[in-house]
């Protein structure tokens, strides 16, 4: 037990020694959240519309002054054909049309029911899912303010033509993601690293011509990077609360609860693939290099699953990150409490088993 | 301390899924309290024969055995008598001096204070630079504070791989020093080294060259078993003279040794004096100086070698 | 008058209050086996760098195949060969290809790459492993090959940072066997080494201690000199009294 210590303590005297490590323990981690928290703020701001009113009645009237109230948009009013339609966003200022048919507020009244279209530009698709969740609370909102009481009996159906899987508000969801990313890159990255940089350096070799026991030294070397990623997740959460504004709904011990086991599954992908190279360079390669786009793609905060096809989909599910970044979301956003996360819980819980056990069994005694 | 005998037989190691012979064959016996050398040049199999004895290498066959313990089964009880230093530096080279002995000396479940009497020597040197991180070492003082590490926990056996490999003359001498007087603690000792004029310094030696043995025995009796005679001679122009000489048909081998040339003659029965102030004078060599002298093991060495060239050629074309 | 390949005047090299190199001066003529020794951490790498154009000197001056260390390192570099212990060629490429790959570097034309690689091949008896990766050969082989690949273009000089470390005893003999004969052919030889009866093969040898250069001069005026029977007594009377043991 004492010796299990003294490596402890060994290892954060190492890694408070080593600027690259401190770097990417906790430089990485406030670079990505501000990052992504402001390149997202900055997005859904100031987006040119067109608004293409054919009815100009009261009610549209109402809407258009509704949009230009609110800072997210610069209104540019013409009325044009369909025809126009393409060629206006070819011209390549305006981001998203809304069209209002001719007759708008006499179907309002009459049928109880009436359509806007919104057209937007899907080249990018994130902003154009933000544009049309916007138009389309802006458009609830004004009919609920309008008809408090028949809220039901007169309806404006919008009719966006980009449809997305969205259930949330979309800047909400990347800091989930990018919990979910950094936790996985990081913890990975340095706990393969440190425990190649022993086999490189030669000391793994005394180490293990030592009575310390071999599995130990994966123990010894799992405590620190365990504590130093819950460091690591409380800057993120802070980060994220104080800069961001984004609230923790849920409860914060259950939080941090499924981020430890989520640490721990990174822990031990980490002791798995330090098994399996001797090189540092290799070890950062597969864990920073080889994980990166994975975990981009198959968490499902940047590209949504739902719209992959059925073999992505398939494999999506053995990343750990997009559970835990299931489980985040509702915890931290949706303010879930463990009823609704224990599924993938439990999943998280056996992938580091499966993981854990396969390191232990590869870790070998001798040099190959 | 216990009584650390070293028995190895027939070791045999290849790498590569054995297209590379490491180690062919070698058996050896180190007796309890003996400073042992294992004499060769880089790529001899000295690393690979240390591996398997401080048992983190496995041999594909043969057996070894250090103080009764075989080191493939008992591999953990060796790890607690066996003190090891590696070829290259393996310290933690972002700690300090102080912070590497006690970090060695708690995995190897003691302390530097129980231990003092052991390294105290050796210790004494390093103390000056104790907070000083050991990758800021010269390579004399590395080579100390290793040594401190591998004796920590007061080792039967201590197993120094190319301890002296790249460090100076002066810090050579010291090193040497300093296994006399471990040796006179009763430790087993076995050392490798590239620096044949260092053969000397151990009891027994195994001279070795591409994974073999072609020797082992005390180092007066492999000179001893030296056969024929050997020539020391110089000239003005030495590297004339050694071309002239090679170029002859009555000598057997030739080749640059210090400040004078070795030779051996094909006819042992012919005075070989005689023959080689002759061929000294037929190329007009001036100030020759020609003498019979006691072969070295380096001499040896390169004996054995020429002996086993042919087996050496096979090898390396396979 | 000798024609001199190498001339160093007060040659310093300081980092900071710390003197790695304190003032050498020395000549190398044309052709020599200039033996450059000293204990860990006397400055003989430091110097070896500056020789080489690879690092400029604090104060002094050399002149290294007629070109300053201080303002012409290019020039330098087309004059000179090098070769260490630690790197010499690429291990994953071929010997011919090694050889293709550093003449290339040094400015030798195709036609005459392809002309010579074969026969130096063949001098080193490798013809059967000349398309075998180098990485696969004996270390000794390897070190050969890389001296020869090192004056593949005719340098003026050549600089040998311990060229012979952990190399067998018949293996070592032959590659000083390398250095005799390049050295008949005018080319300069400028070396390092850790084993002193290699220090008895070379002309003259200067010994550095603590930045400065202790003793120069032929071996057997040193050993009177220092009332010595080898060079490595001589060398242990010299470095014995150095104070300095950093790297």
């Amino acid at each position: 037990m004492k010796q299990l210590l003294v490596f402890v303590k060994k290892e954060f005297k190492q890694v408070f020694r080593d600027p690259r490590t401190l770097l990417i323990m906790f430089g990485l981690p406030i670079a990505q959240i501000v990052l992504f928290g402001f390149a997202l703020t900055s997005e859904v701001k100031n987006i040119d519309i067109l608004i293409s009113d054919h009815s100009k009645d009261v009610v549209t009237t109402e809407i258009v002054s509704k949009i230009k109230a609110t800072n997210y948009f610069i209104v540019h009013e013409k009325t044009m054909g369909d025809q126009e339609i393409e060629k206006t966003f070819k011209g390549g200022k305006i981001q998203c049309i809304l069209i209002f048919p001719d007759g708008f507020n006499n179907e309002l009244i009459h049928q109880g029911k009436s359509e806007v279209q919104i057209i937007a530009d899907g080249t990018d698709p994130n902003t154009a899912k933000t544009m049309i969740n916007y138009l389309t609370t802006i458009l609830n909102e004004y009919q609920l303010q309008k008809f408090p009481s028949s809220a039901l009996r007169y309806q404006i159906r919008t009719e966006p033509r980009m449809l997305f899987n969205e259930e949330d508000n979309g800047s909400m969801n990347y800091i989930p993601g990018v919990m979910a990313l950094i936790l996985m890159l990081v913890c990975t990255a340095l706990t393969s690293v440190s425990i190649v940089k022993e086999k490189e350096l030669g000391t793994m070799e005394i180490l293990l011509v030592s009575p310390f026991r071999p599995v130990m030294v994966l123990v010894a070397k799992a405590v620190p990077y365990f504590i130093l990623s819950l460091v690591n997740f409380t800057i993120i959460l802070l980060l994220s609360v104080f800069l961001l504004h984004i609230d923790v709904r849920g409860s914060l011990l259950l939080l941090y609860a499924e981020s430890a086991l989520f640490i721990l599954t990174c822990l031990s992908l980490g002791l798995l693939i330090s098994n399996s190279t001797n090189a540092q360079q290799t070890a950062l390669l597969i864990s920073m290099m080889g994980m990166m786009l994975p975990t981009i793609i198959f968490t499902g905060f940047i590209f949504p699953l739902e719209n992959m096809p059925w073999i992505l989909r398939t494999v999506s599910n053995i990343v750990p990150s997009k559970w835990y970044f299931i489980i985040v979301k509702a915890v931290m956003l949706k303010g879930l409490g463990f009823r609704f996360v224990w599924k993938e819980t439990l999943i998280l819980i056996f992938m580091t088993v499966v993981l854990l056990s396969v390191a232990l069994k590869k870790f070998k005694i001798r040099l190959q | 301390m216990p009584e650390a005998s070293i028995l190895v037989r027939d070791l045999s190691k290849t790498y590569d899924k054995g297209s590379v012979l490491a180690v062919d064959k070698v058996s050896f016996e180190v007796k309890p309290g003996e400073l042992f050398g294992l004499i060769g040049a880089d790529g001899a199999g000295k690393s690979t024969i240390f591996r398997i004895l401080t048992t983190v290498l496995l041999a594909d066959s043969g057996t070894a055995h250090m103080a009764g313990f075989d080191v493939v089964r008992d591999y953990r009880k060796i790890r607690n008598l066996v003190g090891y230093m590696p070829g290259k530096f393996s310290l933690y080279q972002d700690l300090t001096v102080r912070e590497n002995l006690e970090f060695f000396a708690t995995v190897f479940g003691t302390t530097i204070d129980a231990n003092m009497d052991l390294i105290k020597d050796i210790y004494d040197q390093i103390k000056p630079f104790s907070g000083r991180r050991a990758g800021k070492l010269s390579g004399g003082m590395k080579q100390k504070l290793a040594l401190c590490c591998a004796l920590i926990h007061k080792p039967a056996v201590l197993l120094l791989d190319e301890p002296t490999t790249g460090v100076d003359v002066v810090s050579r001498k010291e090193f040497w020093e300093m296994l006399k007087k471990l040796k006179a603690q009763g430790i087993t000792i076995i050392v490798s080294t590239p620096y044949m004029d260092e053969a000397k310094l151990c009891e027994r030696i195994a001279l070795i060259q591409n994974g073999r043995i072609m020797s082992v025995d005390t180092p007066v009796n492999i000179i001893k078993s030296y056969p024929g005679k050997l020539f020391a001679a110089k000239s003005n122009d030495i590297y004339k003279l050694l071309k002239d000489f090679r170029a002859h048909p009555e000598i057997e081998s030739c080749y640059a040794f210090g400040d004078y040339i070795h030779i051996t003659l094909k006819d042992p029965s012919s005075s070989g004096l005689e023959v080689l102030n002759r061929i000294a004078m037929e190329n007009n060599h001036s100030n020759v100086q020609i003498k019979e002298i006691k072969p070295g093991i380096e001499d040896s060495f390169i004996l054995l070698m020429s002996q086993q060239k042919d087996l050496v050629q096979l090898t390396t074309t396979k | 008058m000798e024609e001199k390949v190498i001339v160093c005047k007060e040659l310093t090299k300081r980092f900071g209050d710390f003197y790695a190199v304190d003032k050498i001066s020395f000549d190398v003529s044309k052709g020599e086996i200039f033996g450059f020794l000293g204990a860990n951490g006397a400055g003989k790498t430091t110097a070896m760098r500056i020789l080489c154009g690879l690092s400029y000197p604090s104060s002094g001056d050399a002149l290294v195949a007629g070109f300053s260390v201080r303002n012409q390192q290019e020039s330098i570099k087309k004059n000179i060969g090098y070769m260490s212990q630690r790197f010499s060629l690429y291990e994953n490429l071929s010997i011919l290809e090694n050889i293709e790959f550093f003449g290339g570097v040094y400015g030798v034309s195709r036609k005459e790459i392809k002309d010579r690689s074969y026969k130096l091949v063949g001098e080193l008896g490798l013809q059967k492993e000349a398309k075998k990766m180098v990485g696969s050969l004996p270390l000794g082989w390897k070190q050969k090959l890389a001296f020869s690949v090192s004056i593949f273009h005719h340098p003026k000089i050549v600089f040998l940072d311990e060229p012979t470390g952990g190399v067998d005893p018949v293996t070592r003999r032959q590659f000083w066997d390398m250095i005799y004969d390049a050295s008949a052919s005018g080319i300069t030889i400028f070396v390092t080494t850790h084993y002193m009866d290699e220090a008895e093969y070379c002309n003259r040898i200067s010994v550095m201690v603590d930045g400065k250069m202790e003793a120069l001069d032929t071996p057997g005026n040193l050993k009177t000199k220092y009332g010595s029977d080898s060079m490595e007594d001589v060398f242990y009377k010299l470095a014995r009294a150095a104070k300095r043991t950093g790297d």
